[in-house]
């Protein structure tokens, strides 16, 4: 263990801002990543919904039609 | 041989191999990465000349290095998609360079953070920094051209041979600090010489190197399962497969009511 302190952690010897500035917009930019990679799978899944329901309605027009 | 890989030709295979992985490399990764930066953190000793700021290099040195190898990654995969027409292996290049792009990103943000108080400054036009937010330019260049075209083997043809001929960036990074007077330091590690740095700063840093290769992994699969999907969006494989996940879903919500 190399601080004695919480403190002294977040302080870094002086260097706090600079480590914890690194730290923290790089995991901020990984976690984008991982958020959009889960929301484009969503939306894939919204886009087979919103097909389906398409070729529901075209289904049931056809049956109305004959 | 082709006989062999001929079964994972098939983005279904592939798809469902991928998920089988996918947890278990996620779960490497996070494990890799809390030990990695935790040893890094709080239990490597200061540096002497740079005291507690040279922690950065936890994270800058492991994206810079994993940049540059998503990049030629990228690229491997963009001469099999153009030689051999395979199209799983341009569908790689979707899954990888928004993965590289964002390595490349952070090694350039945490340098520049790291420079501000070991340089003075947060960004000097030098050999090493310069070819390296032209690595980010290259990335973004291929991403833009792979989603610029409606028809996507255009847009796959045209970002490939941008990411082949994009390699030539790849020694200038390397040897830039070589070849030029940099203001950036040599290489951290090396191959075949023992590096210059003490058991205690190496070790966590060689975990941080597998954890972001980990992470890198994971992050790319979980964008290659995206885009077969995407690709193969009107396939019965992949509307049986939507259907029974909203099925599995209705059930959980019933289930819970």
């Amino acid at each position: 263990m190399q601080f004695d302190s919480w403190q002294a952690f977040i302080n870094m010897g002086g260097y706090g801002f600079y480590v914890w500035l690194a730290f923290g917009v790089s995991f901020l930019a990984l976690a984008l990543v991982v958020v959009q990679g889960l929301q484009a799978r969503r939306k894939l899944q919204q886009e087979f919904v919103k097909e389906q329901q398409r070729q529901q309605r075209l289904a049931r027009r056809k049956r109305e039609v004959t | 041989m082709w006989r062999w890989l001929h079964p994972y030709a098939k983005p279904e295979v592939v798809y469902h191999l991928l998920g089988r992985w996918l947890p278990w490399v996620t779960l490497g990764a996070v494990a890799t990465l809390s030990i990695g930066l935790i040893w890094g953190l709080v239990f490597a000793p200061a540096d002497y000349q740079q005291g507690d700021s040279y922690r950065i290099i936890f994270v800058h040195v492991p994206t810079a290095m994993l940049s540059m190898s998503l990049y030629l990654a990228l690229a491997i995969a963009a001469f099999i998609g153009r030689v051999w027409q395979l199209k799983m292996a341009d569908w790689a290049l979707a899954a990888i360079a928004p993965v590289g792009m964002v390595y490349t990103f952070i090694s350039l943000f945490t340098g520049a953070v790291w420079g501000k108080p070991m340089w003075g400054t947060w960004w000097e036009w030098d050999a090493r920094l310069t070819s390296q937010l032209i690595l980010l330019f290259l990335y973004i260049g291929v991403l833009a051209l792979y989603h610029a075209f409606s028809d996507n083997r255009t847009g796959a043809k045209a970002a490939g041979i941008l990411a082949m001929v994009g390699v030539i960036n790849i020694p200038i990074i390397r040897y830039s600090v070589e070849w030029w007077n940099s203001l950036h330091q040599g290489a951290t590690l090396t191959v075949f010489e023992r590096p210059p740095m003490a058991d205690s700063m190496l070790y966590p840093l060689l975990i941080c190197l597998l954890a972001f290769a980990l992470l890198a992994a994971a992050l790319v699969m979980q964008r290659m399962r995206n885009e077969i999907l995407r690709q193969e969006l009107r396939r019965p494989w992949v509307k049986a497969q939507f259907a029974a996940e909203l099925t599995e879903a209705n059930n959980g919500q019933k289930g819970q009511a």
